[in-house]
């Protein structure tokens, strides 16, 4: 139980997903307009991430490693996320359309989230067990939701300010994600 | 006229610099840029991957059916990352030590699956494999520089050599996750700084010779607009062919930024 919750606390917090592993920068940066399409990206990222990496484990654990075929682990791993996406993303249109639309270009890419392969990868690389590797996944996922919406929920707050005209866009996005990486330091003393 | 091959290369290199202009594979570009040396490992392993599948895709671009192509696109550069991942365990290992888990996600790199669905599944060979050299080099450019500003002022150093006098106390939050931010965030505000004084120039190139008639003077927007927007709502119905074509291109920036297609 103490090293499930070690590595709960570890991934969503101390090793946050985002700002200190810099995965999932692309929806990080690109769906955190708002607080609402932004806690729904995170929503289906916690979905999609806690499915692929039991599945992802399941797959390595009973079907890659008997068979010898460890190395082929990126190959099987991307697939099975790309389905599960496809999955999601028909789940969605059916039946939460708004979402859906409002996810849009996005969900797709969340295949190309580097966060679900980074999370199924460093899973097999740390030898976690079944359990383990749910709850990282889970644990990494939330880390990804709590980052997203506070970028978003500070995003709407600067929307309106005088920033600097060379600032504007992404570089003040990036100067925000870089300070709230400086305030995710603080709670590198709890493991 | 310039050679279609050398446009290419250009093409990856300036004008559609993956890093600094489309934007595309942020998370390599933060994550591995701790020292020069690592954003150039990390920028030729892309590359290579880059010019593999964007050559392969190329070739099977008439045998892939339409409905499918995205994940075979996926399985090809899968495959041709584990091969580099394999041999550059076994050629440089302290190179693979410290990019780490980051050379499997070369998979996931925007920049890889964006080349082979906007370029490399429409066009020949050759051009192809140039695309993916110029795109590729682009984004090791992007990557040495990062590396290169972050070492510097983070560490002293350039490509692991002191560089700056012992007398300079290194900043090491730079070379730490929040650092990468701000470096790029720096970067791109550099960029945005020429993108405005050219836009301003061309603005003003432009406003003169401004649509007759419904008169720009006195527009409103006209500061923000640069006398571009013809009135879009006023006038949409005489200029319809103007109008349309000034949406379709700012359609298809947006799109290319997405690294994805017009549908």
């Amino acid at each position: 139980m103490k090293e499930l919750l070690l590595i709960a606390v570890g991934s969503a917090l101390v090793n946050n997903v985002v700002l200190s592993q810099f995965l999932g920068i692309c929806p990080f940066l690109g769906v955190s307009k708002n607080v609402k399409t932004a806690a729904g990206m995170g929503g289906a990222v916690v979905f999609v991430i806690t499915i692929a990496s039991f599945v992802a484990s399941v797959i390595y654990k009973f079907i890659l490693v008997p068979t010898g075929f460890e190395y082929l682990q990126t190959i099987v791993f991307i697939l099975v996320i790309a389905a599960l996406v496809q999955f999601v993303e028909m789940f969605l249109k059916k039946s939460m359309p708004p979402l859906y639309n409002a996810l849009g270009v996005y969900l797709p890419l969340i295949t190309t989230n580097c966060a679900v392969l980074g999370v199924a990868l460093t899973n097999v690389q740390k030898s976690y067990s079944i359990l383990e590797s749910v709850v990282n996944g889970i644990a990494v996922a939330v880390g990804f939701l709590v980052a997203i919406v506070l970028m978003a929920g500070i995003r709407e707050k600067t929307e309106h300010n005088d920033i600097p005209k060379a600032f504007q866009g992404t570089p003040i996005v990036l100067v925000t994600a870089g300070l709230m990486a400086i305030a995710f330091f603080g709670f590198s003393g709890l493991i | 006229m310039v050679n279609k091959y050398t446009e290419r290369l250009y093409n990856g290199l300036i004008k559609e610099n993956p890093t600094f202009v489309l934007m595309l594979g942020m998370c390599p570009t933060l994550a591995v840029t701790t020292s020069a040396i690592n954003g150039v490992g990390m920028g030729l392993s892309t590359t290579v991957v880059l010019v593999l599948s964007n050559m392969l895709i190329s070739m099977l671009r008439k045998i892939i059916p339409n409905s499918v192509r995205v994940p075979a696109f996926i399985v090809i550069v899968a495959s041709f990352v584990t091969i580099v991942q394999f041999l550059m365990e076994g050629f440089v290992p302290s190179l693979y030590d410290s990019l780490g888990i980051y050379i499997p996600l070369i998979v996931v790199n925007c920049i890889i699956l964006g080349r082979a669905e906007s370029y490399a599944s429409k066009n020949p060979v050759v051009l192809s494999i140039m695309d993916g050299i110029g795109m590729g080099l682009g984004f090791t450019v992007g990557l040495t520089a990062i590396g290169i500003v972050r070492e510097l002022i983070g560490a002293g150093q350039a490509f692991g050599v002191q560089v700056l006098p012992d007398a300079y106390e290194p900043v090491t939050i730079f070379i730490l996750a929040p650092g990468a931010f701000f470096v790029l965030a720096m970067l791109t505000a550099l960029q945005n700084v020429f993108k405005n004084r050219a836009q301003t120039k061309k603005a003003a190139a432009t406003a003169v010779g401004c649509e007759s008639g419904t008169g720009c003077e006195t527009c409103k927007s006209r500061e923000t607009c640069g006398g571009k927007m013809v009135f879009s709502e006023l006038v949409s119905e005489a200029k319809n062919g103007t109008e349309n074509k000034v949406a379709k291109d700012t359609n298809n920036t947006e799109n290319e930024a997405k690294g994805e297609e017009p549908k």
